[in-house]
């Protein structure tokens, strides 16, 4: 019970700032902060050039987002394995 | 939190570099002792790196129309203390740098530093200090976690404005800068994290106690609340 109300938190906690900015829409509109953060290095200092640059790039913002989920994916695998082995070991004693 | 590639100066790149590395080596070292103590706490090690790897992956919309990311490595300091994030969290940032393009290997002494290595610190500090004080198990774990990763994100304004001070205000006209960009962002995001982590820490708590009592995150037969 209490779980479900946690997660009902949480499902409203990321779906309230899709509601309040619903009309915001432009190619700037949840943008990710770690980009931001760059913009602002820009304005301080517009003479800094960065001075090595990464050594691979996803090739799309698609192919991005399949390593991210991939992660994800990875990452949730683990977890989900872990808590059904435990939840599997309790119900035989 | 994440500093892109060659966006810090190679004297700052550096600097956190040697700062950090120290605490990786810690890292290694208590890595290696949990396994030998706790042998079969090896599952929930693992289960600590992938909480890592879940939510630092999950861009997550926050009210002032920017997204940003939670972290997830409060809940490894919380059961395995702050000392192993260091290695965890790296790996992850490594991975992130190597294939998204996301972070950078010259930054990643820094990154390290504020996901890594401070977010943990303060989540593990605050989980035992708040227990102590006799705070409840799934509030002090959702206090610690959510300020842990707002830590996280309070560290790495400083180190930009380290790096890029403003010309009229120094470092604190440039933090507050930083600050700007990444603080009130990422509240919603530390809270969702907050959220998160309790709801796993409940179930490890009622689907397997005596290895949290093991860790001493939970006191040794006593009640679990």
């Amino acid at each position: 019970m209490r779980t479900a109300l946690l997660i009902l938190a949480l499902v409203v906690m990321v779906c309230l700032p899709l509601v309040l900015h619903r009309s915001n829409t432009g190619p700037d509109s949840f943008g990710g902060t770690d980009d931001k953060a760059t913009a602002v290095v820009a304005r301080l200092d517009p003479d800094y050039k960065p001075w090595m640059h990464s050594l691979w790039s996803p090739p799309s913002s698609e192919i991005a987002t399949l390593l991210f989920s991939l992660q994800a994916a990875i990452g949730a695998g683990v977890i989900g394995y872990y808590l059904g082995y435990l939840k599997g070991r309790g119900r035989k004693g | 939190m994440h500093i892109m590639e060659g966006y810090l100066p190679v004297a700052h790149a550096a600097g956190w570099w040697v700062v950090s590395l120290p605490f990786m080596a810690a890292g290694v070292r208590s890595l290696k002792r949990i396994i030998m103590d706790h042998p079969s706490a090896r599952a929930l090690l693992g289960t600590s790196s992938a909480f890592v790897f879940v939510l630092s992956a999950l861009k997550l919309p926050s009210v002032t129309g920017s997204s940003s990311h939670p972290t997830g490595t409060g809940l490894g300091a919380i059961l395995f203390g702050p000392s192993v994030m260091a290695v965890l969290g790296s790996i992850v940032l490594l991975f992130q740098a190597l294939l998204l393009a996301h972070g950078g290997l010259t930054t990643l002494g820094a990154n390290a530093f504020s996901m890594a290595i401070v977010g943990p610190w303060v989540a593990f500090g605050l989980f035992h200090g708040l227990r102590r004080c006799r705070v409840s198990f799934s509030f002090s774990a959702f206090l610690a976690t959510t300020l842990g990763n707002l830590a996280t994100y309070v560290c790495t304004s400083a180190q930009l404005a380290l790096a890029f001070p403003d010309a009229a205000s120094g470092f604190a006209g440039s933090f507050v800068k930083f600050l700007a960009v990444f603080a009130i962002t990422q509240i919603p995001i530390a809270l969702a994290e907050g959220i998160i982590t309790v709801i796993l820490l409940n179930t490890l708590r009622s689907y397997n106690p005596e290895e949290l009592r093991g860790l001493d995150v939970l006191p040794k037969g006593g009640l679990s609340t």
